[in-house]
This record gives structure tokens, sequence and C-alpha cells, in this order.
């Protein structure tokens, strides 16, 4: 078990390695660098820099360097804390992330908490009950939460709560408590706040996630030991719950891998509808305006984040599951 | 009289008639995954729904009343009008003369806003195939006809409501079907064309090969693609004209996208090369090209199209979410996403409800594909049984 954690420990070395790849890669896109857009922004306010002055600081930031040697030096600095500056809001990056990353990946747990809460029975009786009435309304209902994008979910909660509650559910605290210190009754005013994004985030997953879990039931559930367990005078309830829905339940730990990164990337949109304080508004909002060193340390951490949360969900399954091999 | 030999018909075991039976044993595959397919109710709907919606994709500027650019700013915000197919005569007889009422507009003293009332004594009428402003088809020729419109021209007809510069919402939905489902159809192609390189490769010869393949698609697949997007997105010139975006957008989904399609595809590679069949074609000496395209494309090409169906909606869907956020396409051109954008503060769409429409569009387009390709998933394989 300890050498299987290790050897999934060290695979994150060359994930996070290409992930630092794609985001370096993703700064470097757009055409001119850091001091292009210092000029352009000296140029606008009404006095131009002098050439002289902009090829110091290229030289001084490494700028006149072959890509790969700003490779490294970018991750270097990185390592040591430093991301670079925001242009937009001339502070350093990681002063700007940190809070917000945090928020992306309360959101996200939150919200994978509720999907599976919310799956994992509808599921079950969507499987046991196949082709009645109810598992008909449900599969109609999957269909339709995977085909609706989530920000026009979450536009449409927002329409209904102006229009018949009277007030807007657009961020994750009150006005109050948006610089309030961490209390207990900031924490209840979150949860207040919360559910509204976790329901919208949530759908897609839940959605996915109870067709999985139909399927895989259905095959375990014409099992001979379902049979034999019936024919022992298990109660049906107890029967299913104890045998066949666990072996059905592995892929839903599984399943982490996939949902987590959609979680992530529906966060982007669904906060920047919401207006929460999550990473996705400000990453939108620096790609729009091209503040690349804000952007691509956004797009670094919310990949590494979902790298981790694969990984932990990868040795909860092997906890879980003694049949699979550490080994491999 | 005559002696039936057979017992009576409700004695008979439930068994498909005699004919029935050889018309299945000759049958070709195709014509198995047809009968299979035809089995699939909400797929069988769902193909209609498709079919109408490709139709008005490569029709559109013949079927949308309007040039999805032309704007009234008089009609701002319009609310929806209803159609009326028949009218009273004066002597008060029904008579068929599809309309549509006028608005009165009445302005709030204190908000300064304009709000519209149906007033049922301005009748527009309406009709097929009216004359319209010239315009031209596929950029090929000149028309001045409309499938239906106002007969007399200028008078408003807003069927689906009007946006912020009074422009007509179904007119620009109906366009924006064209662009929203060909980058869908396009953006697939290429990420198939990636993915059967990419998938095929790593199936057909396995090894290191096909190792380094996989762990690359696992990585890709491990990312939140949405960022990824919106970085690859951000990275376009602002300046750069529609066409080039527009192709530099279904090339950035599909960079991403191909990795499902290749792990298909290397699945079914890696299944059918041990088959004896395919063993077989080899020690007759037969090239490589004839036993990818003769013997195994046979089996696959069904899944790898079902596959397709089913990806078609994901791009489809990260369009509309990169143009929403305003990142992917931009006006003039209109997509599904694009017309969206306009839905995005909370002060519109309270006064214009309306701005969701091309919201349903979306939703019904990308729920009939999913329909349609899960039929033909379970159509795709007609000797399972």
């Amino acid at each position: 078990m300890l050498i299987f954690i290790l050897r999934r420990l060290l695979w994150m070395i060359p994930s996070f390695f290409a992930v630092s790849v794609v985001a370096f890669t993703i700064i470097q896109l757009p055409p001119g660098d850091f001091v292009t857009s210092y000029a352009a922004d000296l140029a606008t306010s009404g006095s131009p820099a002098d050439p002289a002055t902009l090829a110091a600081m290229r030289i001084r930031y490494g700028l006149d360097q072959p890509m790969v040697f700003q490779y490294f030096r970018w991750v270097g600095n990185a390592l040591q804390g430093d991301l670079g500056m925001s242009f937009e809001y001339r502070t350093p990056v990681t002063d700007i992330i940190w809070n917000r990353l945090g928020m992306t990946a309360l959101v996200a747990f939150c919200t994978l908490m509720f999907v599976w809460a919310v799956a994992f029975p509808i599921g079950v009786y969507s499987a046991v009950r196949q082709y009645s009435i109810g598992d008909y309304i449900i599969t109609f209902l999957c269909f339709l939460g995977m085909a609706t994008p989530n920000f026009l979910l979450a536009l449409f909660v927002m329409y209904l709560s102006v229009e018949y509650l009277g007030y807007s559910v657009g961020g994750l605290f009150s006005p109050d408590f948006v610089n309030a210190p961490w209390d207990f009754a900031r924490v209840l005013d979150l949860l207040k706040h919360l559910w509204i994004p976790v329901v919208v985030l949530g759908v897609a997953g839940i959605a996915s996630l109870v067709r999985i879990m139909r399927a895989n039931l259905l095959d375990e559930l014409g099992k001979p030991y379902v049979e034999t367990g019936r024919a022992k005078g298990l109660p049906e309830l107890t029967l299913i719950l104890r045998y066949p829905t666990r072996v059905a339940m592995n892929p839903f730990i599984s399943t982490v891998g996939w949902i987590l990164p959609v979680l992530v990337s529906g966060d982007v949109i669904v906060s920047s509808v919401l207006s929460l304080p999550t990473a996705g508004p400000i990453l939108i909002q620096a790609l729009k305006t091209q503040d690349m060193y804000l952007g691509g340390a956004l797009i670094m951490f919310q990949c590494i984040l979902v790298l981790i949360g694969t990984l932990l969900s990868d040795i909860l399954l092997v906890w879980f599951d003694p049949r699979i091999r550490y080994d491999n | 009289m005559t002696t039936d030999a057979s017992p009576p018909a409700d004695l008979l075991p439930d068994v498909p008639p005699a004919p029935a039976l050889a018309r299945k044993a000759h049958a070709s595959q195709w014509q198995l995954m047809w009968w299979q397919y035809r089995r699939h109710k909400l797929a069988m709907v769902s193909s209609l729904v498709l079919a109408f919606i490709i139709l008005v994709a490569i029709f559109c500027e013949f079927l949308a009343p309007f040039s999805p650019n032309a704007f009234t700013p008089r009609y701002t915000y319009a609310p929806p009008q209803a159609l009326h197919f028949f009218d009273r005569d004066a002597d008060g007889s029904l008579v068929w003369r599809p309309h549509v009422n006028g608005y009165k507009v009445t302005i709030e003293p204190t908000a300064l806003r304009r709000t519209f009332v149906v007033d049922e004594s301005q009748k527009y009428p309406i009709g097929l195939f009216v004359k319209s402003d010239p315009y031209v088809m596929w950029g090929l020729f000149t028309l001045e006809t409309k499938l239906f419109g106002p007969l007399k021209k200028g008078d408003p007809m807003y069927l689906l409501g009007a946006d912020r510069l009074g422009r007509d919402m179904l007119s620009r939905i109906i366009y924006g079907t064209r662009i929203s489902m060909s980058i869908g159809l396009i953006g697939v192609a290429m990420s198939l064309v990636l993915g059967i390189i990419l998938g095929g490769i790593s199936g057909y010869y396995g090894g290191w090969i096909d190792n380094i393949i996989q762990r690359v698609i696992e990585f890709i697949l491990s990312l939140p693609t949405t960022p990824l997007w919106l970085g690859l997105a951000a990275a376009m010139p602002n300046n750069w004209p529609p066409l080039r975006i527009y192709l530099a957008i279904t090339i950035i989904l599909s960079l991403i996208g191909w990795t499902n399609l290749a792990r298909v595809i290397r699945g079914r590679f890696l299944s059918l090369r041990t088959e004896d069949f395919v063993t077989a074609a080899r020690l007759d000496g037969a090239s490589e090209p004839r036993i990818i395209f003769r013997q195994m494309a046979p089996s696959f090409v069904s899944h790898i199209i079902a596959e397709v169906s089913l990806a078609i909606p994901a791009m489809i869907l990260a369009e509309t979410a990169l143009s929403f956020l305003g990142l992917g396409l931009q006006p003039p051109i209109v997509s599904w996403g694009v017309l969206l954008q306009e839905a995005q503060n909370i002060r519109s769409i309270t006064t214009a409800p309306w701005l969701f429409f091309p919201g349903i569009a979306v939703v019904i387009a990308v729920l009939s594909l999913n329909f349609v390709g899960d039929g033909l998933r379970d159509a795709a394989d007609p000797y399972r049984q």
C-alpha cells in the first residue's frame, strides 16, 4: 500500500512538469511580451517609454534569452513563490490567487459531496425499478441535465430568484460578511449562499453519475449471488444495499478522476455568472485583458488542484477495494 | 372438408414466422443496424428533430425572415408576438388571414423605460414566399424571396421578440444554427482525424508508442478543459477577421477534444488485432492498408460513427460556453453562444426573458444529438445478441 502511494506520488512529478509547460505556453502564446504591454501602457498614458529603457528591461527580465531558459526561470521563480506580476492589478500574482483558489476548492469539494449524496440513491432506485415510470422520468431528467449548459442553468436560477424571490442570489457572502474575519456567523452566511452554485454545478455531474450507477448496478443485479441471497430469504433492501450496491460503488469513487475536472471547468463559467469570489471570474478577466502571468498561474493551479484530487481518489479507491492490486 | 395439419395459431410458440427469420439471416450488416436503430423510439424522433435542425442550418438565409444584423431601435426589447391564423371579417365570420398584432409603446415617466403592450387593433398580415430585401444565398446568388414574413416590407414581426438593438431573435437564432452546428461538425471531424491517426497508431502497433500516447491521453483527460480552452482562445489577436477566428476556435476545441475518440479507436484496433480473420488475412499476405481498410474497418466503423455523434454535442456546448464568456466567436458572427452573451446580466434577462431562447435551441440540439448517439451505439453491433 505504502509503495503504491509512493509510486503514485512519483507519477505526479512528470504531471506537474507537463502542467507547467502547458501554462507557460499559454502565457507565451499572445504576441508580444510583458515589456510590450508595459510600453503600450505607457504610450496610452501619454508618456511613451524610451526604447533604451525598454531594451534594458528586456535584459533585466531575461526576455532576450531563448524560450527554454525563460521557462526554467519562470518555474524557478514559481517554486520560490514568485509567479510574476499582474498588469491589471499591479500586484504580484501570488497575492491574488490563493484566496480565490481556496474558494474554488471549497465549492468543488461541496459539489462533489452533493453529487455523490444525490446520485447514489437515485441511481440505485433507477436500476432496481428498471423501466418503471420513475426510471423513465429520471432517465429523461438525466439526459436533460447533461444537455443543459450549466451557465444557462445559473442564469435561469438568477432569473427565477429575481422574479419570484425578489432578490439577487449572486456571490458567496452577504455584503456585511464579504470582508469580515472567519467566524461562525460568516460560515453560516456562506452556507446560505453556497447551495446555489453547488446545485447548479452539480446537475450535470449527478446526471452522468446516475447513469453510471444504474448501468453498473444493472450488471450486478443479474448475477447468481444476488439470486442466492434472495433464496436465503434476505429482505430485498438489505440484499441490494449489502451486496450488489457495494460492488457497483467502485466506479463511483474512481469518477472523481473525471468529475473533478468537469467541476473546476464548470466553476469558471458558473462563478462568473453568479459572481462568486472563486478563481473563475478573475481568470476570465485576466485572459480578456491578456494579463497572461495571472491567467497562466490560475490555469496551472486549477490543473494542479485537479491532479491532487485525482491522486486522493486513486488512493481512496485502493483503500476501499482490496481487489485492486497495488503493484502495476 | 379440408383438414389443417398445423395446430391453432395460439398454441404455436412465439417465434417470428419463417420469412422474417430468413430475411434476418440474409440481411446485410447495415440493414440489421437499421432495424435495431428503428426500435429506439427516442432516437427515431430525435433523428427527425436533427434533420430539421440541419435543414435550418443549410437554408438559414431563406428561412430567416430578416437579416440577423438588421436593427430597428424603435423595437428595442419588443416582446414576442403571437401568431394568429384567423381573423374576423367585417360581418364577424372567421377567415384565414395569418397576421401578428402591433405594439403600443408607452414610456414610464419615472424609470424612462419603454413598455410594450400588444395592440389588438393593429394587424400586420403575414404570408409565405414574401418579397424581401435582396440577400445572397450561400454566397452564390442573390434572392429576393423569404419563406415567410410580413406581406408589407417594414411591418414589424417579432415572433420570438427583439434584442437590445431591436434585432429579430428568430432570425438570429436561425442564423446561429448554421454556425453552432457547423462548429460541432467541423470540430469533431478534426478531432476524428487526430483520433484516428493517434488512436490507430496506438492500437495497431502497441508497445512503447502505445504507452506514450496513452499517458498523453490520460494527462489531457485529467485536466479541466474550460480553463485550457479559454487560455488558448485568449491568445488569439483581437484584430483577426471573423472567418479566421471561427477556424481557430474549431482547432482549439478539437486539440483537446480528440482524446476520447482516440481511446475508442485504440480499443477497437486492440481487440480486432488478435481476431482470427485478421491473422488469416495477414498469413494470406494482405498488405497493411488492405487489412486495416478491407478487413478491420467494417467491424469498427459503426462504433466510431456512434462515438462521433456523441462527441458533437460536447463541441457545441464548449463553443457556446466560450462565446458566452466573450472569448470565443465575436459579433458580427452569430452563434447560439454569441446570442447568449446578450443574456449575461440580470437586468437584461428580467426585462427580456426571451433572450433565453437561443439557450433552448442549444438544449434541443444537444438533447437530440445525444439520443441519436445513444441509438447508434445500441445499434452499432447488430450481432451482439
